[in-house]
């Protein structure tokens, strides 16, 4: 196909409120250009967003957020080379500029007005419109009224099942988003997603006792979710954790065997592992499991999985933000590396194939590989086996935030952590934090129950903050450092 | 970048607030270009540039309500739509806690020496950091990559308007670089460590101070040994005592205090906080914060505000709404929001003037035989790591990772892995002196700071 060098094809009028078929010239006149100009690979990101923040602390409504938006980003590829521009002008003189400015990152100019030429770009396939059935969404989100007093529901129950309470918040998140997504190999799709999420968190104060809790609860394409937030059992479970951690006793720094609990305990896999399995960690030279695919890398007990296919999860998608339908992809074996995720950059620089998982907080990044849904799978053992199995340990019912270094320490705290003696909880105790390392870690992993469930999260990498989710059923780890007073 | 024009600014939005029979409104807008470009082994990594514009607007309703939008949409249908959702929300405003317009928004603003820097443009950026590149990692035969860089130059712009009439306008330039190495040697773990400058404008950036710091440091992380578990004497450098501080600024920070999630409460103002000779100042305008914004996201004038002399508790960090409900003047604090926050610009940590309390700790300590002397243990804290995860600043206690080295028997040695942990009230309590020049860094000035008792967890 022969393109004309022009981007003359006027953006639709009402541009902004539409991402459609009307895009197809313009947006066809501008990846000509850039392929004409000499880039191996030219990508638009076009996205629209509608984002409603509220908060509730005690029994008043103390904020109300909204914020909406536009923008576009631009990526050039030449080799293994790219150049990457974000405006938040969708004219049509805005996005040209921002294509110049991309090809002149790679040392490419664009042709001039008019001349002719193929560079290999064949015009764009047909429009896969992933967000058809989504049109809806939006409207049947909850209204702001309809949020506002489920948030002071939320801060009620906590009040009714909570003790020595000093504060009480409840948070509710909407984050509605269309995109649509251009490149020179003729993708064109269209997606529209939705996700929600409430979280609940007290502060519980008594003379010099002080605890913490809370709680987040996320789901991606359900409107209905804040209708159906379960709000007496959140309020319970958080007032029942700050109710137990008041009064606990610091825990001692040790070396021994700990049982992680379901749900967000997978938080270590994906901090500690998960991002050593990017292949933006590959191309850094950063993942010590770089050339161990088809090897043993942690124990035979875990089988790891990241997909995007979870029904309602919060890292679940229908395309990713390359327009690539997202694969379930097994990371790990019984115990053998057997996968990496990766996204376009991820294929040119390090040759793994592209999984779907080309990922960015907004149009302001580049995509880059990143989790979705990511757990360790059930395995054949109760929760109650994996404790009766220790005699002396730590349970880790609620974990808490926690990081990784570059060079794969990982270090997180344990919000409500147990000590176990001759394979029995025994008494709460607090500032526990788990130090170690993936690589010396991964192989610990010697039991998992059959208990897995999801949890909601935001991770936040090279390409920003996005909706995951994490996930493990119960786990026993042999032995691993407790970092304590 | 296309500037922003403040007078139209406000001539559209008093426009389209009149058609909507809004009254009172407020507004911060902010616009911005980027470019900045990493590396890896010499080849250009990615190359990334942005123009972004942004604007939140506040109302009041006949009831005195607040209510926000933002959008970076600045086109006229954009600031209608904004305005209304504004309104919208307003009718969802908190009638106990409603911010106003700060008192300030129309005092005098002190100068800043800011120079404005033209754009180097990204291609130079991009040969300035493959030569930094290059040169750190002739360094050392160790050093294989520098896994984490950047280079960045930035122009921007912030406006602060309201219906009374006060104009708030500042622009601004500035650069930055990073250089994060990684050092590698057969049979050892890998260890890496690196640093950071700023400057108003990429050709002023002290990039060869930025290489020889993060080789340095680098470097003297190979010969690491791990360290047992227990309580240590611990010296802090500037940069991490001044990490730990903004990690728990919620204690100086009146929006805390009103919501009870500070250690402080309205009480604690002229209570004894920390060791009789520490002295903590919040002074956004201190020609070493580089960046510094001449008024806050309500328009009120930075300036310097003592929070700790002599180890008791001073002042706190206000917005309007807060300094209201404590009876006092706002003190440049603020962001802009239904709800404000409320933050730290930039601190100055060090002794009290006169206080000769820290001069007899260091000398208590020397005389005792710990510290550096032989036989003795004294942990440096280079860097903290994980503060988001590892504070929890409502209730005082800490456990962090760090980088850091024993100093035993007259010698330094670096240590392979381990977190300190503690109760910050009890850390302020525990400081034993300050060592050497305060030190200006990215986020505040200070020296060396000694503390004893600090939990280290290493190997248990």
């Amino acid at each position: 196909m022969v393109v004309t060098l022009s981007t003359s094809s006027a953006i639709p009028s009402g541009s902004v409120d539409r991402f459609d078929q009307d895009w197809r010239k313009p947006l066809e006149g501008l990846l000509g250009l850039g392929s004409a100009a000499g880039a191996d690979l030219v990508e638009v990101f076009l996205e629209s967003t509608d984002h409603l923040g509220v908060l509730a602390e005690q029994e008043r409504i103390t904020s109300v957020s909204p914020a909406f938006g536009t923008g576009a980003g631009i990526r050039v590829f030449r080799g293994e080379r790219d150049g990457f521009v974000s405006t938040n002008d969708l004219s049509e003189a805005g996005l040209r500029r921002a294509l110049e400015q991309a090809l002149g990152m790679l040392g490419l100019q664009v042709p001039s007005l008019g001349a002719s030429g193929q560079g290999g770009f064949d015009g764009l396939a047909t429009l896969r419109d992933f967000g058809a059935s989504k049109a809806d969404w939006l409207r049947a989100c909850p209204s702001l009224s309809e949020a506002t007093t489920r948030l002071l529901e939320g801060t009620d129950r906590l009040e009714r099942h909570g003790a020595h309470l000093q504060a009480r918040r409840g948070s509710y998140a909407r984050d509605w988003q269309e995109v649509l997504v251009a490149a020179s190999d003729g993708t064109f799709a269209r997606d529209i997603r939705l996700h929600q999420s409430l979280g609940l968190t007290v502060l519980a104060a008594d003379g010099e006792h002080r605890a913490s809790a809370g709680r987040r609860y996320g789901s991606s394409g359900r409107p209905e979710h804040l209708a159906q937030w379960d709000v007496e059992s959140s309020a319970q479970e958080v007032c029942s954790s700050a109710g137990t951690m008041l009064y606990s006793d610091y825990v001692e720094a040790c070396q021994v065997p700990v049982v992680l609990a379901n749900r967000f305990g997978g938080v270590i896999f994906h901090e500690a592992c998960g991002h050593l399995l990017e292949t933006t960690q590959v191309e850094r030279g950063t993942t010590p499991f770089a050339d161990q695919v088809g090897e043993l890398i942690a124990h035979e007990a875990v089988t790891a999985i990241d997909e995007g296919l979870s029904d309602g999860a919060f890292g679940s998608l229908s395309m990713d933000d390359e327009g690539m339908e997202p694969q379930r992809t097994v990371l790990i074996e019984n115990g053998v590396l057997r996968r990496f995720l990766s996204d376009r950059a991820g294929e040119r620089r390090t040759g793994h194939t592209r999984t779907g998982s080309g990922r960015r907080q907004s149009h302001a990044f580049a995509a880059a590989s990143r989790m979705r849904n990511t757990y360790i799978a059930a395995g054949p053992h109760s929760p109650e086996e994996l404790i009766a199995s220790v005699e002396k340990g730590l349970y880790c019912k609620a974990m808490g935030g926690g990081s990784v270094g570059p060079t794969g320490q990982f270090n997180f705290a344990v919000e409500e952590g147990y000590l176990i003696e001759d394979g029995q909880l025994t008494k709460p105790v607090k500032g526990a934090t788990l130090i170690g390392e993936a690589k010396e870690v991964m192989p610990r992993i010697s039991m998992c129950a059959n208990d897995l469930e999801l949890a909601a999260g935001f991770c936040g990498s090279v390409s920003g903050s996005i909706f995951v989710t994490v996930g493990q059923p119960h786990i026993k780890v042999d032995s691993i450092t407790v970092g304590g007073r | 970048m296309d500037k922003l024009d403040a007078p139209a600014l406000r001539n559209r939005i008093e426009t389209f607030a009149q058609a909507q029979a809004i009254g009172r409104w407020d507004l911060g807008a902010a616009s911005s270009n980027d470019s900045s470009v990493q590396v890896d082994r010499g080849e250009a990594k990615q190359m990334k540039a942005a123009q972004r514009s942004s604007i939140t607007v506040r109302v009041w309703n006949g009831d005195g309500l607040v209510g926000i939008t933002s959008t970076p949409d600045l086109s006229d249908s954009g600031l209608q739509k904004a305005l209304a959702g504004a309104q919208e929300a307003s009718a969802f405003g908190n009638p106990d806690d409603s911010p106003a317009f700060s008192p300030l928004a129309t005092a005098p603003l002190q100068p800043l020496e800011q120079p404005l820097h033209e754009p180097r443009g990204i291609l130079e950026l991009l040969t300035s950091l493959k030569d930094a590149e290059r040169q750190l990692l002739d360094r050392h035969p160790a050093l294989t990559t520098v896994p984490y860089n950047g280079l960045a130059e930035r122009s921007s712009e912030r406006i602060y308007l309201n219906s009374d009439g006060a104009c708030r306008q500042q622009q601004l330039t500035t650069a930055s670089v990073y250089l994060y190495a990684r050092a590698e040697q057969a049979g050892r773990k890998p260890r890496s460590a690196g640093a950071v400058r700023l400057a108003y404008g990429a050709s002023d950036l002290d990039i060869a101070g930025c290489i020889t710091e993060a080789a340095d440091r680098t470097i003297a992380h190979l010969d690491y040994a791990p360290i047992h578990t227990g309580h240590y004497t611990c010296v802090f450098s500037p940069e991490a005592f001044l990490d730990l501080i903004g990690a728990f600024s919620s204690l100086f920070n009146a929006r805390a205090v009103l919501d009870g999630v500070s250690l402080s409460s309205r009480s604690s103002l002229g209570q004894s906080l920390a060791v009789p000779f520490l002295s903590i100042a919040d002074n956004g305008l201190h020609p070493g914060n580089i960046g510094a914004s001449s008024f806050d996201g309500e328009g009120t004038p930075t300036r310097r505000l003592s929070l700790v002399e002599g180890g008791v508790l001073q002042n706190f960090l206000h917005s309007e709404a807060t300094a209201r409900a404590f009876g006092v003047a706002p003190t440049g604090h603020a962001g802009l929001g239904a709800k404000v926050s409320v933050g730290p610009d930039w601190f100055e940590i060090g002794a009290t003037p006169g206080a000769a309390g820290a001069a007899l700790g260091l000398d208590r300590h020397a005389a005792s035989g710990q510290g550096a002397a032989p036989g003795g243990g004294l942990v440096l804290i280079d860097s903290l790591s994980a503060l988001h995860a590892g504070v929890k600043a409502s209730q005082g206690s800490f456990s962090l990772p760090f980088d850091g080295w024993l100093l035993q028997g007259g010698e330094a040695r670096s240590i392979e892995a381990a977190t300190v942990a503690g109760d910050i009230r009890s850390l302020l309590k525990a400081i034993v002196g300050f060592e050497g020049e305060a030190k200006v860094t990215p986020d505040g000035l200070c020296p060396h700071v000694w503390v004893e008792g600090l939990s280290i967890t290493g190997e248990a």
